[in-house]
C-alpha cells in the first residue's frame, strides 16, 4: 500500500510541474511582446519606451528563453509569483490574504453539496422508478443545467432586493456566506446526486444485497448496512472531482457576489491583463486540484481495501 | 430487455421482447430514445431554438442593434414582445440573434473538440506504451485546470474573438472525450474481431478507423451531446465575465451580464436570457441522458 501511495505521489509531481510549465508557455504564446503587457496602457511615447526598457531589464526578457524558464521555475517553486502589474503588491501576499476566504466558501459549499448530493442520490436509488426518483432527478438535473451566475443573480434579486433579508454581496459574517454557499453547493450537488444514484443502483443489484434481503433483514438494514457502505465508496473519489468543480464554480460565484477570494482575484487579473496575477491564481488553483485528487486517491485506499495497488 | 421506468406506456411497450430484439441496433436505440418523454420535450425545444436562430432575420420584429433612447427599458408590449433593454433595443430580437451565436459557438467548438479528443484518445488507447503515458500525463495537466478556469486562462492569452472562443471550447472538450475514447479502445482492442482484422493484414490506420472508431461511436455521441450543453454554459459564463463574445454583438451571456446592472429597475433583462440558457442546457442534457440510456448496450 505504501508503494501505491508513493507512486501516486510521484505521479502528482510531474503534473504540477507540467501545469507550471503550461502556464509559462501560455504566456510566451500570448501575442505581442510580453514586456509590452507590463506597460500600463496610459503610458505613451518615451515614457512607455523607458518603462519597457526597465521591465526588460527587471524581468530579464532579453535573456534566452531557457534561462527565463529556469528563473520562472525557481521563483515559482519558492512561491514567488512576482508583483501585480496594477497594484505592485507581491502576488503571493495577495493570494495568502484571499485563500482563507475561498477555503471558507469552498468548505461550506462542499459540505452542502455532499449532503444534498448524497441524500438525493441515495433516496432516488432506493425509490428508483417511482415519482420520488423522478422528482429528485429533475431537481438534480436543474442543478446541473442552471448557469451558476444566473442562479446567483436570481437569489440576489429575491433575497436581497425583493425580501431584503440577506446581503447581496461582499465579505462579512455568516449571513454573507448563505447565498454564495447555496449557489455553489446546489449547482455542484446535481452531478454528485446523479453519480451517487447510479453507483447505488449498481450495488443494489448485487447478489449480496439480495442475500441480505433473503435472510430477512429489514429494507432499512439492507440499505444502511449493506448497500450504502459499498455504494458510497466510489463517491469518495467523486468528492475530489467535486472539489475541483466547486473551485471552478467559485471563480464565477466570487465574481457575482464580490467575494474577495482567489477566483475573483483571477478574474480581476484577467480583466486587467495582469499576468503575474493570472499565473499565481491559476497555479494555486491547479495545484490544489492536483493535491485534492491525490488526497482522495489515497483516502480511497484506506476506505476500500479491495483496491489493488498496481 | 432492460427494465424501464414507468413512462413505458408508449408504442414500444406493446412490442414484446422478441419483436424488440429483432430490431436493428440503431432502430432499437431510436425507439428507446423516442419513448423517453423528457427527451422528446428537450428535443422539441432544441428544434425550436435552432429554428429561431437560423431564421433570425425572418422571425425577429426589430433590428437587434437599433437603439432608441426614448424607448429605454420598456416592459413587454405588443410592439416589443419582451420589452426593450437599456438602449431601447428590442429585447426579443436580441435574444433570437443571441441564440445564433451561442448555439453556433457551442456546437462548432464542441465538434472540433470532439474530433480532436476522439483522435487523441484513439491514438493513446491503441498505441499504448510510452505514447499513451505521455498523452495521459498531458491530459492530467489539462484536468488540473478545472472547467471554466481552463477556458478563462486560454482566453486571457488568446484574447476574445469568435474564433478564439471556438478554440477554447474545443480544447475544453478534449480531455474528457479523449479519456472516454481511450478507455473504450483499451478494452475493444483486445477483442477477437480486432485480432481477426489484424490477422487478415489490416494496417493500424484501418483497425483504428474502420474497426475501433465505429465501435466507440456510442459513448462519443453521448458525451458530445453533453459537451454541447457544457460548451453553451461555458460560452455564456465567459460572456457574462466579459471574456466571451463582446458587445454590441448579441450573445446570451453578455446580454445577461448587461442586464445585471439593471437588476432593480428591469429584472427581466436578467431573467429572460438566463431562463433561455437554462432551458437550452437542460434540454440538451435531457437529450444526452436519453441517448445514454438508449445506447446503453453499446457503452462499455
Amino acid at each position: 500500500m505504501r508503494k501505491y501511495i508513493v507512486k501516486r505521489l510521484l505521479l502528482a509531481i510531474p503534473t504540477i510541474f507540467g501545469a507550471i510549465t503550461a502556464l509559462w508557455f501560455a504566456m510566451q504564446l500570448a501575442p505581442g511582446d510580453p514586456a509590452l503587457m507590463f506597460v500600463p496602457p496610459d503610458f505613451q511615447g518615451e515614457e512607455a519606451e523607458a518603462y519597457l526598457a526597465k521591465i526588460n531589464e527587471k524581468y530579464g526578457f532579453n535573456d534566452p528563453l531557457p534561462i527565463q524558464y529556469l528563473r520562472y521555475m525557481r521563483n515559482t517553486l519558492q512561491f514567488d509569483f512576482g508583483a501585480s502589474l496594477r497594484t505592485l503588491r507581491p502576488v503571493t501576499d495577495d493570494l495568502a490574504r484571499r485563500v482563507p476566504n475561498t477555503v471558507r466558501l469552498g468548505v461550506a459549499a462542499s459540505l452542502l453539496s455532499a449532503v444534498l448530493g448524497i441524500s438525493i442520490g441515495v433516496l432516488a436509488a432506493i425509490k428508483r422508478g417511482s415519482w420520488v426518483d423522478n422528482m429528485l432527478m429533475v431537481i438534480a438535473l436543474v442543478g446541473v443545467s442552471m448557469p451558476n451566475f444566473w442562479f446567483a443573480l436570481v437569489l440576489i434579486l429575491i433575497f436581497a432586493l425583493y425580501i431584503p433579508i440577506l446581503p447581496p454581496s461582499g465579505l462579512g459574517g455568516a449571513k454573507h456566506m448563505i447565498l454564495p454557499t447555496i449557489v455553489l453547493g446546489y449547482t455542484s450537488a446535481g452531478y454528485l446526486a446523479r453519480y451517487v444514484r447510479s453507483s447505488m443502483l449498481e450495488v443494489i443489484n448485487n447478489d449480496y444485497v439480495r442475500t441480505a434481503r433473503a435472510k430477512g433483514l429489514s429494507e432499512r438494514n439492507v440499505m444502511i448496512k449493506h448497500a450504502l457502505r459499498n455504494g458510497l465508496l466510489p463517491v469518495v473519489n467523486v468528492l475530489g472531482i467535486n472539489m475541483a468543480f466547486i473551485l471552478a464554480g467559485s471563480v464565477i460565484v466570487e465574481t457575482v457576489f464580490a467575494w474577495p477570494g482567489v477566483g475573483l482575484y483571477l478574474i480581476d487579473g484577467v480583466n486587467g491583463r495582469d499576468f503575474p496575477v493570472i499565473q499565481g491564481a491559476g497555479l494555486l488553483i491547479a495545484t490544489s486540484v492536483v493535491l485534492v485528487n491525490l488526497l482522495t486517491d489515497v483516502l480511497l485506499v484506506y476506505v476500500d481495501p479491495r483496491i489493488r495497488f498496481e | 430487455m432492460k427494465q424501464k421506468q414507468r413512462d413505458n406506456e408508449g408504442n414500444i411497450a406493446r412490442l414484446d421482447d422478441q419483436e424488440f430484439r429483432r430490431l436493428s441496433g440503431p432502430r432499437r436505440a431510436w425507439l428507446e430514445f423516442s419513448r423517453n418523454r423528457f427527451a422528446l420535450v428537450g428535443a422539441a425545444f432544441m428544434v425550436f431554438i435552432i429554428f429561431m436562430g437560423l431564421s433570425a432575420p425572418v422571425v425577429t420584429t426589430h433590428d437587434p442593434y437599433e437603439q432608441s433612447l426614448r424607448k429605454r427599458m420598456k416592459p413587454p408590449s405588443a410592439e416589443h414582445w419582451l420589452g426593450t433593454d437599456e438602449l431601447g433595443r428590442d429585447f426579443y430580437s436580441r435574444l433570437v440573434y443571441g441564440a445564433r451565436i451561442s448555439l453556433f459557438v457551442g456546437i462548432v467548438g464542441t465538434a472540433v473538440g470532439v474530433f480532436c479528443g476522439a483522435i487523441v484518445g484513439l491514438i493513446s488507447g491503441f498505441f499504448g506504451g510510452r505514447t499513451d503515458t505521455l498523452i495521459m500525463r498531458a491530459i492530467d495537466i489539462m484536468y488540473a485546470f478545472p472547467g471554466i478556469v481552463l477556458a478563462i486562462l486560454i482566453v486571457s492569452v488568446l484574447g476574445t474573438s469568435l474564433v478564439n472562443l471556438i478554440i477554447v471550447l474545443a480544447i475544453w472538450a478534449v480531455p474528457t472525450l479523449s479519456r472516454i475514447v481511450r478507455g473504450n479502445v483499451l478494452s475493444l482492442k483486445e477483442q477477437e474481431y480486432v485480432e481477426a482484422a489484424r490477422a487478415l493484414g489490416a494496417g493500424r490506420a484501418r483497425i483504428m478507423f474502420a474497426h475501433l472508431l465505429p465501435n466507440t461511436l456510442a459513448p462519443i455521441i453521448v458525451y458530445a451531446t453533453l459537451a454541447v450543453a457544457g460548451s453553451i454554459l461555458t460560452t455564456a459564463a465567459l460572456g457574462f465575465l466579459g471574456l466571451g463574445v463582446q458587445p454590441p454583438q448579441a450573445e446570451w451571456g453578455n446580454i445577461l451580464s448587461n442586464g445585471r446592472q439593471y437588476l432593480r429597475k428591469a429584472p427581466l433583462l436578467m431573467i429572460f436570457p438566463g431562463t433561455l440558457i437554462f432551458l437550452t442546457v437542460m434540454s440538451i442534457n435531457l437529450i444526452g441522458d436519453a441517448l445514454r440510456d438508449a445506447l446503453d448496450p453499446y457503452i462499455q
